[in-house]
């Protein structure tokens, strides 16, 4: 086994495991660059996702000015370039995290790439609630926080689940660019020691590896998406 | 007035649909509803049934009017008269049920129910216990544990009903709740929310396009077409006695009477003839009246039709005849039917009655 990587992908065993270049790492690095944006970005859209469902025209809190205000920020975060974003966003990562280089650097602007877009995604699961659900609840004396929490969010989550499945494996998609930053990970290996060496092997392997990756993302996803679904059997 | 359980006033309600164009859904609409009726609103889909209807517990705020549940004015003066916390307060006391039930479906059938008396003072304990109780009301109690999907539609709409009177309500709104089930669900959920109205005196609203559910159930009727109200009153008068078109086609039985009267083109009636309704209790027997007619007064009549419908568990036979004679004779003939405990309605050439 060690003989034919060491035959066919020669590079990939010379980067090693762990070390600034190694495998280790690079993948550890790829985690923690998913992880943890989408735990910030998530609330961040979760929260802007549920603004815009409850405060649009007819909505349950109606409030033209948040949803506007809402509204355009996802809009503007959504269409600037991600690879622009990190350069964009420089100071504000110097002011949060103290530095504009690294691997933890990297963690506001992919949380500020991946808000807006997983924002969507929640808007569009939310509105898939039937809004004679919405009625039906507000028939009986459901507060506003009754129907986000036990009507939207929870008739919704099998449809949030999915969302939430394809933002995660866009936003693994975002941290292969993060390399621009000095953010190290998958991508970074697969450009910067694979591409720019003519290591072809390296990216061969760097790219398996994200895919494996985005696979467990999936297979999770639709396991738990099927788990927490009572409606559509 | 003081009766009233419901008190809609001149209601408007006008929808924006574009930068100029305006729907106006509902047209001065004024409804009263005294405690425990069943009210029967009948009408084609889009006469506004629904939205006027919705005005009762402002899911539906009208432009115009003043609504008044239980001696408290919701809305008055083209604005909310009451606080939001005090209106969600307000309909936890007006049920509502609706035609595609809306449970939620990823909680239990129990958990449904259960979420409908969040807010109340009940322990948690108790809560779950009264919920059981209401499930066992609508003969669900084995499906506790079971999700909406589950069920069968004639089912979730019992759960629906359920949800819906966990908080003790005195109204119940029903929005076409049975538009979407079988014949024979659809007369197990009547059949259910007649009992309801008289074990527990609900008030209920029965929203509806099916003559047969308010026939069944309702002793009111209003019948709506393009957001007004054209008629309304005791359901046996309009039934019997329908003065406009539309509710002509509505109430079915006197549809194929009026039928069969036009195709004998009452143009044609003799000067010594006339033409009756009689309306008695289905319990009476129709061909005495008659040959009872011919013995006492000499008079003759003859049928042209004939019906007996079910009001409200309460058959009603209907006949329209033509009554030959003099004058004198025509009276005669009037008064042997009214001591027969017999309605009498004359009809002009029309097929207009004259009480």
């Amino acid at each position: 086994m060690t003989e034919f990587f060491a035959k066919y992908f020669p590079n990939v065993v010379q980067l090693g495991w762990s070390g600034d270049s190694g495998w280790g790492t690079s993948i550890g690095q790829t985690l923690y660059m998913t992880f943890w944006p989408a735990v910030f970005g998530g609330i961040l859209g979760m929260l802007f996702g549920v603004i815009l469902v409850v405060t649009k025209p007819g909505g349950i809190m109606e409030n033209r000015t948040l949803f506007s205000i809402s509204d355009k920020i996802v809009s503007l975060f959504r269409a600037i370039p991600f690879i622009i974003l990190l350069a964009f966003i420089a100071p504000v990562t110097q002011l949060i995290v103290g530095t504009q280089i690294g691997t933890t650097a990297a963690l506001v602007p992919l949380s500020l790439g991946f808000f807006p877009f997983y924002a969507r995604q929640v808007q569009v699961a939310l509105e898939s609630v039937n809004y004679g659900k919405i009625e039906a609840a507000q028939a009986i004396g459901a507060t506003n926080s009754d129907i986000i929490f036990d009507v939207y969010l929870r008739e919704a989550r099998s449809e949030l689940v999915r969302v939430t499945t394809v933002s995660l494996i866009s936003l693994v998609g975002l941290t292969a660019m993060a390399g621009a930053v000095g953010a190290g990970g998958l991508g970074n290996t697969a450009i910067a020691y694979g591409y720019d060496r003519f290591c072809n092997d390296i990216t061969i392997v760097a790219t398996l590896l994200v895919l494996v990756l985005v696979i467990i993302i999936q297979l999770v996803g639709d396991v738990l998406a099927k788990a927490v679904n009572h409606q559509n059997r | 007035m003081g009766t009233n359980i419901i008190d809609l006033e001149h209601i408007d309600v006008t929808f924006q649909t574009g930068k100029n164009e305006t729907v106006q859904a509902v047209k001065d609409v004024t409804l009263q509803v005294e405690k425990g009726d069943i009210y029967g609103v009948v009408g084609y889909s889009g006469a506004g049934k629904s939205t006027l209807v919705r005005t009762i517990n402002l899911l539906q705020k009208p432009t115009a009017g003043k609504i008044t549940v239980e001696g408290e004015v919701l809305f008055a003066d083209h604005k909310q008269q009451i606080s939001n916390d005090k209106l969600q307060e307000k309909r936890r006391n007006i049920g509502m049920i609706f035609q595609h039930f809306n449970l939620l479906n990823e909680t239990t059938v129990l958990d449904n129910v259960m979420f409908a008396l969040k807010h109340s003072k009940l322990s948690d304990d108790e809560v779950e216990q009264k919920s059981l109780k209401l499930l066992d009301l609508v003969g669900l109690k084995d499906k506790a544990d079971a999700y909406p999907v589950q069920l069968s539609g004639g089912e979730q709409q019992r759960v629906a009903i359920a949800r819906a009177l966990a908080n003790d309500p005195e109204i119940l709104i029903s929005d076409e709740a049975t538009s979407a089930l079988d014949p024979r669900n659809t007369n197990q959920i009547l059949d259910l929310l007649k009992d309801l109205n008289e074990k527990l005196g609900l008030t209920i609203i029965l929203i509806t396009h099916e003559m047969d559910a308010v026939k069944r159930v309702a002793n009111k009727i209003a019948v709506m077409q393009h957001g007004v109200i054209i008629e309304k009153g005791e359901l046996r008068k309009i039934f019997l006695q329908p003065q406009q078109e539309l509710t002509r086609q509505f109430v079915g039985g006197s549809l194929a009477a009026m039928d069969t009267l036009r195709s004998m083109d009452l143009g044609t009636l003799k000067d010594d003839e006339e033409l009756y309704q009689l309306v008695y209790s289905g319990n009476s027997v129709v061909e005495p009246l008659i040959i009872g007619l011919y013995k006492q007064t000499g008079v003759e009549a003859s049928m042209i039709y004939g019906n007996v419908e079910v009001l409200g568990n309460v058959p009603i036979g209907m006949l329209f005849v033509i009554v030959k004679g003099t004058p004198e004779q025509r009276d005669a003939a009037v008064k042997f039917f009214k001591d027969q405990d017999v309605e009498v309605t004359k009809i002009d050439d029309r097929g207009i009655w004259h009480d």
